[in-house]
C-alpha cells in the first residue's frame, strides 16, 4: 500500500521498499486506484467520509496476504480505525478485521512476519532515528526500525534527544496551527542537529515531509530519508521535476 | 469561564506566546522537568500500570453510581457536623459563598489552591463583595499578585521565570528581593502569615472527598492547605462532582499515581484529611465547615462523549508533555483549564462554541494519553469532538466543503489523478530543484517555514508499471 504523501511526493520511498522486499523474497503486487487511507478526514472529525474512503481501501487490498505500508500513520489508521468506522456494516466490518490483522508497517512487517534481522546494504554516516508518533504510540513499535538500522553497514546509529517528541506535523494541524507546528518542529530540528547526524531517519510520509522541509529552509547538511531507502542502498538525490 | 484575552482568535494568541522569550524559557525549564521527574518516579513504581488501571476502573465504577456516592458523602459530611451545598451551576455555587460571607460578617478570605474556584471566578466575585481574597499557594500568591490567571493545572506560575516573580515582589511588596527561590518563598511566607490569622474563612477545592468516611481530601505541598482548612472559624470547600470516590482504600490507590504523575513525588509533602468542623474538646478547627458540590455541566457528560474527562485527577501531566502546551503555555488557551484534557474539559464547562478552534489545538501524538494515571484517551476524545463539531456545523463552511472534495477525490482514482496532473502543471512556476518554496494562498501556510516537496515527475502509481 503507497498512499498519498508517499505516491505523490516519495515515489523513491515506494522503489525502495519494493526493492528491499523482492531482495528479501517478497512477490510485491500493488492493486490500482490507491489514493489516501483517509486519515485526514478522520482526523479532523469527517468519519462519515472518512468509512467511505477506509471501504473501498479495504475492498482494494481484499485478495492480499500482508499489506505492507511505508508509513506508520496510514498503517495505524488501517489496523485501528477502519473496523470501528465501518461498524454499520457487519461484512465490511469483518473484512476490515481480517485487512488490519493482514497490514504491517515495514520495519514491523520485516522484523515481525518476516524474522528479518539484518537487510544486505550499506549506508555510510552518522544515523539518527525520530520516532513517528502513530508507529510509536499508536502500534507500540521503537526496536524494529532501530534494529534494522544499526544493522546496515556502514551506519553509525546515535540516539536522537527526545526522539519520542512529536516533531509537529499532525496532519491539517501543520497547516491549521503553522506557527506553533513549526516552533515544535525547530525543536526537533536543533536536537537532530545536535546528535551530529549526516541523516535522520522515520518511517512516516508525513513526518518524512515536515521535517525534511524544515531542514531544507534552515539549509541543513543533515538529509532526511525513509528507513526503506537506507535498507535498499537508495539514497541518491530524490528525482528530480521537470 | 472566559478571559478579556479571548477577544483575540486563538491562532494569534497562540502566535504571540510563541513570541514572548520569557513564557519560552520558563516553558521548557518547567516542563522538561515534570517530565523527567515523572519517569522517574514511576521507574520505581513496578505497579504503577496496575494501579493506573485500578484508578481508572474505579472512576468508572462511581460513576456509574455517582448520585449513591454523593449522598452517602452529603450524609456523612453533616453526620460529621458539616453543611453540604448542591449547586447545579458555578453561579449557584459563588452565591453559597458569597451567601456565607454577608451572613457571618466575613472580611477576610484565605484560600488554597482550587481550579474549582477559579472556574467559578470567586475572586472577582468576593473583591465585588467587599471580601479580600487571599490566595496562598506560592503560585497562586504570585499569580494574584500579577493579576493574571493560573496558566498550568499544578503549578499556575509556571509560565513566569524567577527573575519576573522577584521583580513582581519587589514591585508589589515594596522592597528589594533577588532572583533566588529560597528568599521569595521567605517574602511570601512572611506576608501570608499574618493572613491566615486575620482571616474568618478559609477556601479550598478537594482533590478527593471519600463517600463512606465524609473526609475531605486536600493535596498540597506547602502546608497553606493546612493552615487554611484549620486557622479561620469558617472552611468552605468547593468541589466538581466528580471528585467523589468510595472508599479510604481507593484514596489509596490514587494517592499513590497522583504526585508521581503531577511532580514526581511519592507523595505530596502534605496529605490533609478533613473530617467535619472542630469538635467538642478539640484544640484546632473551623468551627463551621461547607462543602458545596458542583455540577456546572459535569453530570449531563456521565453519558455523554465527554465521559472520560470526568476522570482526571487534574494532575497536569498531559499539558507537560504536549508538544502544543510546551509551545504555547497555558493562557493562550483562554479558559480555566489548558493543555490536552482542557480542551475536553472547556468543551464540557464551556460548550461547543468555545472549542470551535480549541479542538485542533492538538497534533494528536498520542503523549497525553501516555501518561494520563487514569489514561484517559484524549487523542481520540479530541477526534470526536471534531466530528461534534463539524456535525453541528459549528466548524466553518469552507473547512466542510474543503473535505467533502478531499474525500470525493480520495474515493475517486480518476479524479485523483487528473488532481495530480493538475497540481503538477500548477506548480511549474514555483519548483526549485524539485521543491516549492514559496506558495501563494492556502499553501503559504506550510511554505512560511518549510519547503513542500514538488509533485514528483512521475508518481509511485506512475512508475509502477515499470517496476511491475
Amino acid at each position: 500500500m503507497i498512499t498519498c504523501l508517499g505516491d505523490l511526493f516519495f515515489p523513491e520511498v515506494g522503489e525502495a521498499m519494493v526493492a528491499v522486499l523482492r531482495r528479501l523474497g517478497v512477490a510485491v503486487d500493488f492493486p490500482p486506484g490507491q489514493t489516501c487511507c483517509g486519515m485526514p478526514l478522520f482526523n479532523s472529525g469527517y468519519h462519515d467520509d472518512a468509512a467511505r474512503v477506509a471501504a473501498r481501501t479495504v475492498r482494494l487490498f481484499e485478495g492480499a496476504e500482508h499489506v505492507v505500508v511505508p508509513s506508520g500513520s496510514c498503517a495505524w489508521m488501517v489496523k485501528t480505525e477502519y473496523a470501528s468506522l465501518l461498524k454499520g456494516d457487519p461484512a465490511l466490518r469483518a473484512a476490515a478485521e481480517a485487512l488490519a490483522a493482514r497490514t504491517w508497517e515495514l520495519s514491523q512487517f520485516l522484523v515481525t512476519v518476516l524474522g528479518v534481522s539484518r537487510v544486505e546494504s550499506d549506508f555510510a554516516g552518522r544515523v539518527t532515528y525520530h520516532d513517528s508518533c502513530h508507529l510509536l504510540r499508536g502500534l507500540g513499535e521503537s526496536r524494529a526500525p532501530r534494529a534494522l538500522l544499526g544493522a546496515v553497514s556502514g551506519v553509525d546509529l546515535v540516539e536522537l534527544p527526545e526522539a519520542d517528541q512529536c516533531c509537529g506535523f499532525g496532519g491539517s494541524f501543520s497547516v491549521r496551527l503553522p506557527e506553533v507546528s513549526s516552533a515544535i518542529l525547530d525543536k526537533k530540528l536543533a536536537a537532530v542537529e545536535g546528535t551530529g547526524a549526516d541523516c535522520l531517519v522515520a518511517c512516516d510520509g508525513g513526518c518524512l515531509m515536515q521535517m525534511r522541509g524544515g531542514l531544507e529552509r534552515r539549509g541543513s547538511r543533515v538529509r532526511a530519508l525513509h528507513l526503506a531507502q537506507i535498507l535498499a542502498g537508495s539514497t541518491a538525490e530524490r528525482t528530480r521535476v521537470e | 469561564m472566559s478571559d478579556p484575552i479571548l477577544a483575540t482568535p486563538f491562532p494569534r494568541r497562540a502566535g504571540a506566546a510563541l513570541k514572548d522569550a520569557y513564557l519560552q524559557e520558563a516553558l521548557t525549564i518547567a516542563t522538561t522537568k515534570f517530565i523527567d521527574l515523572r519517569k522517574e518516579a514511576f521507574a520505581g513504581l513496578p505497579e504503577g500500570d496496575a494501579l493506573r488501571d485500578r484508578a481508572r476502573g474505579i472512576k468508572e465504577a462511581t460513576l456509574q453510581r455517582l448520585d449513591h456516592y454523593l449522598e452517602q458523602l452529603a450524609d456523612n459530611v453533616q453526620r460529621l457536623g458539616g453543611h453540604v451545598h448542591w449547586a447545579a451551576t458555578g453561579e449557584e455555587a459563588r452565591e453559597v459563598i458569597l451567601r456565607l460571607c454577608r451572613d457571618r460578617g466575613v472580611k477576610m478570605a484565605v484560600k488554597s489552591k482550587s481550579m474549582a474556584t477559579e472556574e467559578i471566578e470567586l475572586n472577582a466575585a468576593l473583591e465585588r463583595a467587599g471580601v479580600t481574597p487571599i490566595e496562598t499557594d506560592l503560585g497562586e500568591y504570585i499569580i494574584q499578585l500579577a493579576h493574571e490567571r493560573p496558566s498550568h493545572i499544578i503549578a499556575p506560575a509556571i509560565h513566569k521565570t524567577k527573575g519576573q516573580v522577584a521583580d513582581l515582589f519587589s514591585r508589589e511588596l515594596k522592597g528589594r528581593f533577588a532572583a533566588d527561590p529560597e528568599v521569595l518563598t521567605a517574602v511570601a511566607r512572611r506576608e501570608l502569615r499574618q493572613k491566615f490569622l486575620q482571616a474568618d474563612m478559609g477556601i479550598t477545592g478537594a482533590n478527593f472527598a471519600v463517600a463512606d468516611t465524609g473526609t475531605i481530601v486536600l493535596v498540597t505541598n506547602e502546608g497553606n492547605g493546612r493552615m487554611v482548612t484549620s486557622l479561620p472559624r469558617i472552611h468552605v470547600a468547593v468541589m466538581g462532582m466528580e471528585k467523589v470516590i468510595p472508599s479510604m482504600t481507593d484514596l489509596m490507590v490514587f494517592l499513590a499515581i497522583l504526585a508521581r504523575s503531577a511532580t514526581g513525588q511519592k507523595l505530596s509533602s502534605y496529605t490533609t484529611l478533613v473530617r467535619g468542623p472542630r469538635r467538642p474538646g478539640e484544640l484546632e478547627g473551623p468551627e463551621e465547615l461547607h462543602l458545596i458540590l458542583m455540577d456546572g455541566g459535569r453530570v449531563q457528560q456521565i453519558a455523554g462523549p465527554l465521559r472520560e474527562a470526568l476522570y482526571c485527577l487534574r494532575c497536569g501531566a498531559c499539558l507537560n508533555v504536549c508538544p502544543v502546551y510546551r509551545q504555547i503555555g497555558g493562557h493562550a488557551y483562554g479558559y480555566t483549564y489548558p493543555g490536552p484534557i482542557g480542551i475536553l474539559l472547556t468543551a464540557m464547562l464551556e460548550g461547543d462554541r468555545a472549542v470551535k478552534d480549541l479542538a485542533h489545538a492538538s497534533s494528536l501524538c498520542g503523549a497525553c494519553k501516555d501518561v494520563c494515571p487514569v489514561r484517559i484517551d484524549i487523542p481520540r476524545m479530541l477526534v470526536d469532538l471534531r466530528e461534534h463539531l463539524d456535525r453541528g456545523r459549528i466548524a466553518p463552511r469552507s473547512e466542510r466543503l474543503v473535505f467533502r472534495l478531499a474525500r470525493r477525490l480520495m474515493e475517486s482514482p480518476t479524479l485523483f489523478r487528473a488532481c495530480v496532473r493538475a497540481g503538477r502543471w500548477l506548480q511549474r512556476p514555483f519548483v526549485r530543484a524539485g521543491r516549492l518554496r514559496r506558495l501563494p494562498f492556502f499553501f503559504g501556510k506550510w511554505t512560511a517555514t518549510r519547503e513542500l516537496p514538488a509533485v514528483a515527475a512521475r508518481t509511485f502509481s506512475e512508475r509502477w508499471k515499470d517496476l511491475a
